[in-house]
């Protein structure tokens, strides 16, 4: 179960920093100028919607944030299957689209959260606004690594599939359906749990925000959390997180089990695996009666009308294999939309210049502090994840017994998002000398030790066993063994999983180094709280200035460190 | 020429991929017939662009120049008259055998009545009655392909194209499924007109065949065709059917060519720079002792199969020893020349010796060797030599390296180190 944890980490193949990532910084600039520009037509105060602490309001709560999680999950799968379709059928568009996302995913969404809120609070009614930011912002944490994968699966269907799909003469609908889908499946879901449970994280910090003097508020289980702990009602944090820890647990058995036990037929391997997904759920499930009535009276028909409309839809011509269909001249639209993409572009950084013109020298020195500031805490928190993950996962990964004791604990525990825990961990740490500091750092290490854990336990247990009793036989010193078998072996996961951390670490930096709490706030030296405070105070040239400065750092960091050591991972330590 | 019952014509059909420096020739002017009635054979070493040629037939690949005809018409597109049984199945692994089949069925728009009907029929005619809600990773390797040629069957083509079907086969299922290929074939039970089969396989194509189209590599062109005119069923004992292998493997194998032109020149240099053959240098030593214990010469054909090498395996060896003056071989025959001879008598130390020497008259590497030697550091980037080895080999240019790199460091003349991507010399 575990094995699959691996995920590649979205790296394009690309060189370190490219014209069209500074286009696309540029663009998004400009969109940040578009949203501070509308934020300041946003009404002056906002006073959300009581929260109330009562157990029987938990329910409720859970119901309205579930069916956020949902409603942005759904966005996010849709987008992930338009965006990378078109992205792995057309040359063209790959070389646009993989570029963007690939800096789409550095960005850190909270820092947006703000503008987002602001701007659509300007042109909708207050809660619409807040619910729609809130979906906006989850699926801006959902859609990225499943897009990817996708996107992938999409370019790695081997050649003689699709060449069956066009000899067959499939449509398009039908080889959607019958081979590019199935073949992405597995992939789309396990990052649809990443992504799920990445959801959780934002809901926390979507569902109360202040701006100034006005107050964002949703009704949900993340605002219920942060009200029970600025209040310091103990056994209303309590309640908060065990009915959230118990919603993790039911989705993850209602869920994602019985759909992981579904995905197993999409394996592409020919022979059948020796530990299948179970749930027993699914077991019930697939022998109802009732399903399969429904499945043979109403849903083969469906199926078969809805594959006779596409068919008549795109008409009966069978396509060429190749992946890649579209090349040669751009078509006037497309050279159209690009000049007014440009020239849209071109005036919004001509306004962001101004706008950052204005900052001062002071300022700017703050921002620069500040990124060397969050950059420590960053690198503190991954030293630290590192140190405990990489003992503990490889005697889980290397230990059968420990791993069926301890994975599904591990799992649990991990699901439990860093936000819901903080103000817990904040009342806790408060009386301590240089606690902000200190909350900070175990903030970022809560919301991101994980992806090291699971990638380490992964690793751990793909090391061959011959490979191990060699080095038994061999009679290694205990650091010996370390050296030359462990750490080699494990190197490719600990990059993988360190990847997804640090950029997980410098987004929680905007929660993590600005902290209202007990109705004061508390900021330490760092790029989030710049950011953070310049939400508060609706500062929006520090805010923008801030946003960027952390995008580049964080995209820079990707391009120059990170891939690196991909590339290396990659050719060198790969245990293929 | 062209007749009514001709169904594809190639004339003068090439296929190149990539552009400029990297750009590949993987067939070059193919003119090839097939008519109505016949069984043909593609046969050729690996890389001499058999399957890329049964892949322009099939309108998957275009081609980069010349003109494919079916049935007198040019082809556009994917060729609606043709299917392909693939060398891995290609079946979905998410779809049982029943609805791997009907989807050949519903993609040509058959209706869903009668449908299912259709789709049993054709599993039956297959032999898989039973298995039909069986998923593929439930089935043998056999029973696998037989679902790859029920699905083909149900489109009902008029070209049949097998794309090396049986070589991912243990050997018994292969030979049973050929049997009943045959069978249906020659009852004439499938509405298939013509059967085009691509295979690296000299005694499947002699087995089945009417007419073997024989390819070579280096560009892949039609070196000879000839017709099998045995009568069915073939038995593989018949000094009649090894005769004719025999002389298909004359022809694969072709004949020693001089030196001079074997040789060629290093890159760079005018003239043309030969390719060296995908083979490992220890692997010739075995065929050489092998040889020599047989009285330094032998038929070709049987040294394959006491070796159990197929083609593939076995042509890359036999080059390399021709081309270190090690064997000579004429009429599907190999022979030891002295110089073989004293290698196969020779200890380790004294091999790699006459190795070293060898290999140094290798333009390439040479070249190589001199390269090395000219440097300070007596170390180079890989890059230099890929970057002079671009013009002769394209895409191909790694491949070359690597086999020069190998064969360098088995005469331990030079390596490669890993670490820096640099080429260095032994001391």
């Amino acid at each position: 179960m575990m094995q699959r944890f691996r995920f590649s980490p979205a790296l394009p193949q690309t060189p370190a920093f490219t014209l069209g990532d500074a286009l696309v910084l540029i663009a998004l600039a400009a969109l940040l100028y578009v949203g501070a520009t509308l934020a300041l037509y946003a009404p002056a105060i906002i006073a959300g919607p009581d929260i109330t602490l009562s157990f029987s309001a938990l329910p409720w709560y859970t119901l309205l944030s579930v069916g956020r999680m949902a409603a942005a999950y759904a966005l996010s799968l849709v987008f992930s299957l338009i965006y990378g379709y078109a992205a792995a059928r057309n040359r063209t568009a790959s070389r646009v689209l993989m570029p963007l996302l690939d800096v789409l995913q550095s960005i850190p969404i909270l820092s947006f959260l703000p503008v987002v809120l602001l701007s659509l609070s300007a042109l909708l009614p207050q809660r619409l606004a807040g619910e729609l930011a809130a979906i906006v912002l989850i699926f801006t944490s959902q859609a990225w690594n499943m897009t990817f994968s996708f996107y992938q699966s999409m370019t790695t269907i081997p050649a003689e599939l699709r060449e069956a799909a066009a000899i067959f003469r499939f449509d398009p609908w039908l080889r959607f359906k019958t081979l590019e889908l199935p073949f992405a499946a597995l992939g789309l879901i396990w990052n649809s749990m990443m992504s799920w449970a990445g959801g959780w994280f934002f809901l926390m910090a979507a569902e109360i925000f202040t701006v100034g003097s006005r107050d964002f508020r949703l009704p949900g289980l993340g605002a219920y959390l942060q009200t029970a702990a600025n209040k310091g009602n103990l056994p209303a944090v309590l309640a908060g997180v065990a009915t959230l820890v118990l919603t993790i647990v039911l989705f993850d058995q209602l869920v994602w089990r019985p759909v992981l036990a579904w995905s197993d037929k999409f394996k592409l391997e020919m022979v059948a695996g020796d530990e299948p997904p179970e749930s027993r759920l699914f077991d019930v499930l697939a022998r109802s009666w009732l399903l399969e009535q429904f499945g043979r009276r109403v849903w083969q028909p469906f199926n078969e009308w809805l594959d006779g409309r596409a068919r008549d839809a795109v008409g009966f011509h069978a396509d060429l294999p190749g992946i890649v269909e579209a090349e040669g001249r751009p078509s006037l639209p497309a050279i159209v939309t690009g000049i007014a993409f440009g020239l849209a572009a071109a005036y919004g950084l001509f306004r962001v210049v101004g706008l950052l013109a204005a900052m001062t020298l002071p300022e700017w020195t703050e921002i620069g502090v500040g990124v060397v500031a969050t950059f420590g805490r960053v690198a503190v928190s991954l030293a630290i994840a590192m140190l405990w993950t990489i003992p503990v996962g490889v005697a889980i990964g290397t230990n059968r017994k420990l791993a069926t004791l301890l994975q599904p604990v591990v799992q649990v525990v991990a699901s439990i998002q860093a936000t819901a825990l903080f103000p817990v961990f904040l009342l806790a740490l408060l009386h301590l000398p240089g606690w902000l500091n200190l909350a900070a750092i175990l903030l970022m290490l809560m919301g991101t030790q994980w992806y090291l854990l699971f990638n380490i336990i992964a690793g751990a247990s793909a090391i061959p066993q011959d490979l191990r009793f060699t080095t038994d036989l061999l009679r290694l010193s205990r650091w010996e063994r370390w050296r030359t078998l462990i750490l080699p072996a494990l190197f490719p996961y600990i990059v993988t999983g360190g990847i997804t951390a640090s950029g997980g670490a410098w987004n929680a930096s905007i929660v993590a180094e600005h902290v209202v709490f007990g109705g004061q706030t508390h900021a330490t030296l760092g790029v989030g709280a710049v950011i953070a405070h310049a939400t508060s105070t609706a500062n929006y040239d520090q805010l923008l200035a801030g946003t960027l400065a952390l995008i580049l750092t964080v995209v820079l960091i990707n391009r120059t460190f990170w891939r690196r050591l991909y590339r290396l991972a990659e050719e060198r330590y790969r245990m293929e | 020429m062209m007749t009514n019952d001709t169904l594809l014509t190639l004339d003068t059909v090439s296929k190149a991929y990539g552009r400029e420096a990297k750009k590949f020739v993987a067939v070059r002017d193919v003119n090839l017939q097939i008519r109505a009635g016949e069984y043909v054979c593609l046969l050729g070493p690996s890389g001499c662009g058999k399957s890329t040629l049964l892949r322009v037939i099939a309108g998957l690949n275009p081609a980069t120049s010349g003109t494919v005809l079916y049935r007198g018409k040019p082809l556009v597109g994917v060729n609606p008259h043709a299917t392909i049984v693939f060398q891995t199945f290609a079946l979905y692994p998410w779809l049982t055998v029943e609805e791997n089949v009907e989807i050949a069925l519903k993609a040509r728009g058959v209706p869903q009545t009668g449908r299912r009907e259709r789709t049993l029929k054709l599993i039956d005619t297959v032999g898989l009655d039973g298995f039909e809600s069986a998923y593929p990773r439930e089935l043998s390797g056999g029973m696998r392909q037989k679902v790859g040629f029920a699905r083909a069957m149900a489109v009902e083509p008029e070209l049949l194209c097998l794309d090396e079907p049986f070589s991912a086969l243990d050997v018994l299922s292969a030979e049973a499924l050929r049997g009943e290929l045959m069978e249906l074939w020659l009852s004439k039970s499938i509405p298939t007109q013509a059967i085009l089969m691509v295979t690296h396989n000299i005694e499947e194509a002699v087995f089945m065949a009417d007419r073997i189209v024989v390819m070579e590599k280096d560009p892949g062109r039609v070196l000879t065709e000839m017709q099998v005119t045995l009568r069915h069923p073939r038995q593989r004992k018949d000094t009649a059917f090894q005769a004719v292998v025999d002389k298909v493997y004359a022809a694969v194998a072709g004949k020693t060519q001089p030196e001079a032109e074997a040789l060629g020149t290093a890159p760079g240099q005018p003239g043309k720079t030969q390719p060296l053959p995908a083979a490992r240098l220890n692997a010739l030593a075995g065929l050489l002792e092998k040889v020599a214990g047989e009285g330094g010469g032998g038929d070709l054909y049987k040294l394959s199969v006491e070796l159990v090498l197929e083609l593939d395996d076995l042509l890359p060896i036999v080059e390399a020893g021709e081309l270190l003056g090690f064997a000579t071989v004429q009429e599907g025959d190999l022979t030891l020349t002295p110089l073989g001879q004293a290698y196969a008598d020779a200890n380790i130390l004294a091999r790699k010796e006459l190795v070293a020497g060898r290999v140094l008259r290798l333009p390439v590497i040479s070249w190589i060797y001199e390269t090395l030697q000219q440097d300070d550091n007596k170390r180079v980037a890989e890059e230099y030599f890929l970057d002079k080895l671009q013009p002769d080999f394209g895409g191909l240019a790694g491949q070359q390296l690597d086999i020069a790199i190998n064969w360098g460091r088995h005469a331990e003349l030079f390596a490669f180190d890993d670490d820096t991507d640099e080429l260095f010399l032994e001391v």
